[in-house]
């Protein structure tokens, strides 16, 4: 299959960058990156540089890859990474547009790669359960509810890629922050400190210059493991009554 | 009481502010259409055939009650909070989202309607200059205006009724009005299961419940208050 | 030269603890004043890093990604094994270390193996504290199931995300630390070369992958949790970036790297579809709890399959051979990695595979669906469901057990597979072989440790299911940090190191030159196709099956090839800018040369065992032949220069506490 591609190029941080027209000839079973690694080779063959994008485990589970496909984050297979997303969904002849994910809060460093690093500076606020090592207790001392370890498990399926940074037109890190917040609340392990991680967390996301969440829900649709806005309104409550409810004065 | 300013001030401490004023503004439309329709003759039914009675009296009942006073001011209030919060909200998202925006823009989402979710700024500022309209036209006319005075049992009664059906008499304005009204239903169609959200109340067994009213209520709401002026247009 | 692996003295079951509790500690203001440079996020390291700043220690924790959640690990599907018996089966720590034993071909060292064993129940505690959301069942415990290669169910398990759960526990517990200063994160910092101070590891040189400068930085000791080589044969399920670079350095440096022919190919992985294939994709191997492995009996329906004239559907069940269950009675499709990859290839070869390239066999769910569906029916009251019923229960519950897998199957190849049979074929998966290490995880050069994949020692020629992520928690958890301390007690006079001292700036000018070296070639091949051909290479001579012929022709191939990358290749941009092309290059001449020693070990191991199956050493059967007599022990290479043979080192493995025997699985 023939395809155009236009590609957003930009040499660093500090330069501009601008769209790029390539023409590349790609099979069906291709995925996408591999359909961009031809694309590489050939502009390599040319002596040209090659388009930088983010990409390793190409198995949909790292969270390392990070594009805007025909303006989705990761494209428009639903529940799909952009590295398992498949050339078979796209048309022969057709054009496709390539950008990297985009946010105040995720600067370009170079083409398609971004930082987003203040992704991790939110986890090391409070996204953690505070145990050392060797000081658990046998791990069937406290019996989980087989659903509400379900419903963690659904929130800690976030792989921190970053689409709904992206795909939020507010540019909110809300689904992420409550997917974290989630997944250790709903255990008891992670109950004990949720108040204090719930303030944390959200104040770290605030400093970041993350957008703030309008509920508009485009973070889920565009979600590549299907985490739930219901997580953000757990975060809403966990943050309420801790805000409200909590005696800490801070 | 830093962590009150603390919390008022985080992001969504901001939403909750939204959500609250907002829930009170839906509140408070549904008191103004039932006083609304009594605009219309075969709602509030005079024998004597004054067709401004009702609808007189009732404004009478709404600016004197003390108790109704003081929850105006809320409103007030509410509505003034509400546009201000939004307004920031929408400038502080507009800096998150950067300058660059995509060349390919999508709206997809879940559960909601998309055009009215990333457009409530819009919807909002809409909303917003035809309530400065609406409040000088009608509003400030009874608070300060010089009104033609109606008497009912031998009371005094400032006749806003006079003033409604003129202005309904202009066909520019009853488009107006009900272009107003369909914003205003966007506007209600995404902010009223938004702010239960916000409020962290979303439950598999209750929310489709809550977005089934919120879709009923944004648009049997405004629908009630479109209907008055073309009624009263058409028929009047 | 023979190796010490400094083995505490003592009876099997006790070394552990006895060694534990009389090993030399380093003091809380003394570990204040020590600095530890670690390498690597994944299990291995993050844990490491974490509890080592929980010590107390000074930590600088390195990655080459953006974040330290990226790391590979993340890509564990199956479950993580441990001796808890929850499930009342019989298991033990000694049957774990026994499996273990057998299940690597008897070529790990038993103290090791028996403390992996040991520690495997402490990792679950740890966990499940962490908030790693494990499957449980409706009691609220934990839930097991069983795993390739042994008969208990031993295997914890998070959907089919394990990986990815256990790693997030442990970069959690890592970001807890960076929060409290104990630990400095390095991220985009790619290690390009181990600093030695009087013969000790006492820094690196790290590139800034953003701004393309080379960093130096020094520490008392230097811990490298960077993962295996995989990527040596190209087409791996490894990610895109794993590679050798930091290992190598240090066998560069004097380390000295062991077994490295051993590497185990994963029998279940989506099957290679064309030349742009970038990598393979692995199915959790739990699918062989319940996928029954066949080829069609006649070749002329294999060869109508393949064609695409028929499908797995259309061949009737007695014209269908279950290879596994019949060649292998006992553990059926259960058989461990090694086994069942050979058997499929010795199918295909047979001229039955079943996908166009003539390289898959059929992983069919059909008997699970409706074994699954009938009880279904039958706990739901039915009594006489019809066909289609017991199919939609049963793939309800199919669904339930695989369906991310399913899904991603489905994905990848564009076919249902409730519908089809899988086509599955094996791949490269993991390194047995690493960096020597003794009992203490410090390699030959004082004050460098190894753990997780990048060491050789706890799985001899082959793997477990589910023994990796173990393996790399109990080694950053609960080995490391303490027998670090056997290093460091000694170190509490040294000052801190100033990486600007002779040696550092020697480092960092070699491998600027080396760098700069390669970007000038300016020739004209890239350095994918370079990696391409050497993964060509590597596959068909030091793949599934190897000989001694064949070895031989690969090490000339290797070296030819590696003549021509210096002579030919081409990377664009420079070496001061973000350059994934120049990360890629360095990395893919170190394959170049760590895939010659793989040859090199393959051509000296005279045997068949584990992941190393020798064409010449089978039985009639086609049975794997070890050789304990000549080849029980550890090969540990020397790195000697470029154009020098390296130099054979070996550890004699020594079984006081297991008979060995034939492995058998019939």
């Amino acid at each position: 299959m023939k395809l155009t591609l236009k590609i957003w190029r930009q040499k660093s941080l500090k330069e501009k960058g601008r769209f790029e027209t390539y023409k590349v000839e790609a099979n069906p079973h291709m995925s996408f990156l591999e359909m961009l690694d031809v694309l590489n080779e050939e502009l390599i063959a040319k002596k040209e540089e090659p388009v930088v994008f983010e990409h390793d485990c190409r198995e949909g589970i790292c969270g390392t890859c990070s594009m805007v496909i025909n303006g989705e984050p990761h494209g428009p297979m639903g529940g799909t990474t952009a590295c398992q997303l498949h050339m078979r969904h796209f048309k022969d002849g057709e054009t496709i547009v390539i950008e990297p994910f985009r946010a105040s809060a995720f600067p370009v460093m170079k083409d398609l790669a971004v930082d987003r690093s203040a992704l991790d500076r939110i986890i090391q606020a409070g996204g953690y359960i505070s145990v050392s090592t060797g000081a658990a207790q046998d791990a069937n001392a406290v019996p989980i509810d087989k659903d509400t370890a379900g419903h963690s498990f659904d929130a800690a399926a976030c792989i921190g890629c970053g689409a709904c940074v992206a795909a939020c037109p507010n540019a909110s890190a809300m689904l992420f922050v409550s997917a974290k917040v989630s997944h250790l609340a709903l255990l008891p392990q992670g109950k004990v400190e949720a108040k204090r991680r719930a303030q944390a967390m959200v104040k770290q996301m605030d400093l970041e210059g993350f957008g703030m969440c309008s509920n508009i829900t485009a973070c889920e649709a565009e979600c590549p493991k299907g985490i739930s806005v219901e997580n953000i309104a757990r975060l809403n409550r966990e943050y309420l009554s801790s805000a409200l409810g909590s005696e800490t004065v801070a | 009481m830093s962590w009150f300013s603390d919390f008022l001030t985080s992001s969504i401490g901001r939403k909750v502010v939204m959500s609250l004023t907002g829930l009170f503004l839906i509140l408070f439309l549904l008191v103004h259409l039932a006083g609304n329709l009594q605009l219309l003759p075969f709602l509030a039914h005079d024998p004597a055939g004054d067709p401004g009675k009702a609808f007189n009296l009732y404004s009478k009942f709404m600016t004197s009650n003390p108790l109704i006073k003081t929850v105006s001011y809320l409103l007030y209030a509410s509505i003034l909070i509400h546009a201000i919060q939004g307004w920031l909200l929408w400038s502080k998202n507009r800096k998150a989202r950067g300058n660059q925006g995509y060349a390919v823009k999508v709206n997809k989402v879940v559960g909601t309607n998309s055009f009215a979710a990333s457009n409530m700024g819009w919807l909002g500022t809409i909303i917003f200059i035809f309530l400065a309209i609406h409040m000088y036209q009608f509003w400030l006319q009874m608070k300060l205006g010089h009104l033609p005075m109606a008497y009912y049992d031998g009371v005094e009664v400032k006749n806003l009724y006079s003033i409604v059906a003129e202005a309904y008499e202009s066909l520019g304005y009853v488009i107006f009005y009900v272009v107003s009204m369909v914003v205003i239903a966007y506007h209600l169609n995404h902010g009223f299961q938004s702010a239960f959200q916000t409020l962290g109340i979303n439950h598999h067994k209750y929310t489709p419940f809550i977005k089934w009213v919120g879709k009923a209520y944004s648009i049997l709401v405004p629908l009630g208050f479109a209907i008055i002026p073309i009624y009263m247009y058409f028929f009047m | 030269m023979s190796l010490d692996s400094k083995t505490p003295p003592g009876p099997l079951a006790e070394k552990w603890t006895r060694y534990r509790g009389t090993m030399n500690l380093v003091a809380p203001n003394n570990k204040r004043r020590i600095d530890i440079i670690v390498v690597g996020t994944g299990l291995a390291g993050a844990s490491a890093a974490a509890t080592l700043g929980e010590l107390g220690y000074n930590v600088k924790c390195f990655t080459f990604h953006d974040s330290p959640r990226r790391a590979h690990s993340i890509a564990a599907q199956g479950g993580i094994n441990a001796a808890k018996n929850y499930a009342n089966d019989g298991d033990s720590v000694y049957r774990l270390f026994y499996d273990t034993i057998k299940g690597g071909d008897y070529r790990s060292r038993e103290s090791n193996v028996y403390r992996l064993a040991e520690v495997s129940r402490n990792i679950i505690d740890q966990a499940v504290a962490q908030g790693v959301p494990f499957a449980r069942d409706y009691g609220g415990l934990l839930d097991n199931r069983s795993f390739g290669g042994v008969q208990v169910s031993r295997t914890f398990y998070a959907r089919g995300q394990t990986g990815q759960q256990l790693l997030l526990g442990a970069y959690q517990a890592l970001s807890r630390q960076i929060a409290l200063g104990t630990v400095e994160m390095y991220n985009r910092h790619e290690m390009l070369d181990l600093v030695l101070v009087d013969g000790k590891a006492r820094g690196i040189i790290a590139r800034n992958l953003v701004t393309g400068k080379l960093e130096r930085f020094a520490a008392h000791c230097v811990v490298l949790g960077t993962g295996g080589y995989s990527n040596v044969f190209y087409l791996s399920t490894n990610a895109m970036m794993c590679n050798v670079t930091a290992a190598w350095r240090a066998v560069r440096r004097g380390a000295y790297m062991a077994n490295p022919c051993f590497t185990q190919i994963h029998p279940t992985c989506i099957p290679q579809s064309g030349d742009y294939q970038s990598k393979l994709t692995l199915m959790s191997e739990s699918l062989r709890n319940d996928g029954r492995v066949w080829v069609p009996k006649k070749k002329e329906d294999a060869k109508a399959i393949r064609e695409g004239q028929k499908t797995g559907r259309d061949i009737a069940e007695e014209d269908r051979d279950y290879f596994l269950e019949r060649r292998y009675p006992a553990f059926g499709n259960l058989v461990p990695r090694d086994v069942a990859s050979r058997a499929s290839k010795t199918a295909c070869d047979e001229g039955l595979g079943v996908a166009p390239t003539g390289l898959a066999v059929f992983l069919d769910f059909t008997a699970a669906i409706e074994r699954y569906g009938k009880s279904k029916a039958h706990s739901m009251g039915m009594h006489d469901p019809s066909p289609e019923k017991i199919r939609e229960l049963g793939e309800a519950v199919i669904s339930e057990k695989y369906g991310n897998l399913f899904e991603m199957y489905e994905k990848i190849t564009g076919e249902n597979p409730y519908k089809m049979p899988m086509k599955i074929y094996p791949a490269v998966h993991y390194t047995m072989g690493g960096l020597w290490v003794d009992y203490n995880l410090e390699t030959n050069i004082p004050g460098l440790f190894a753990t997780g994949e990048c060491n050789f020692s706890d799985h001899g020629a082959n793997r477990l299911g589910a023994s990796a992520l173990m393996q790399g928690l109990a080694d950053g958890y609960f080995v490391l940090p303490y027998t670090i301390g056997q290093f460091l007690s000694n170190e509490i006079r040294t000052p801190k190191f100033s990486p600007d001292a002779k040696e550092f700036v020697e480092a960092e000018n070699q491998t600027r030159e080396r760098l700069e070296g390669m970007i000038n070639i300016k020739g004209s091949q890239s350095v994918e196709s370079f990696h391409r051909r050497l993964g060509k290479i590597m596959w068909e001579y030091c793949g599934m099956a190897r000989n001694a012929d064949g070895l031989q022709k690969a090490r000339k191939m290797i070296r030819e090839l590696r003549e021509e990358f210096y002579k030919d290749v081409f990377i664009p941009g420079s070496t001061e800018e973000y350059n994934p092309e120049l990360e890629k290059a360095q990395r893919v001449a170190d394959f170049l040369e760590m895939g010659e020693l793989m040859v090199l070990d393959a051509l000296n191991r005279n045997e068949s065992c584990g992941g190393h199956f020798r064409e010449e050493y089978q039985s009639e059967e086609g049975e794997a032949q070890r050789n304990d007599a000549d080849y029980a022990f550890v090969s540990a290479w020397e790195y000697k220069g470029w154009e020098a043979e390296p130099v054979l080192h070996k550890e004699e493995l020594v079984f006081e506490n297991i008979e060995l025997k034939t492995r058998s699985y019939k």
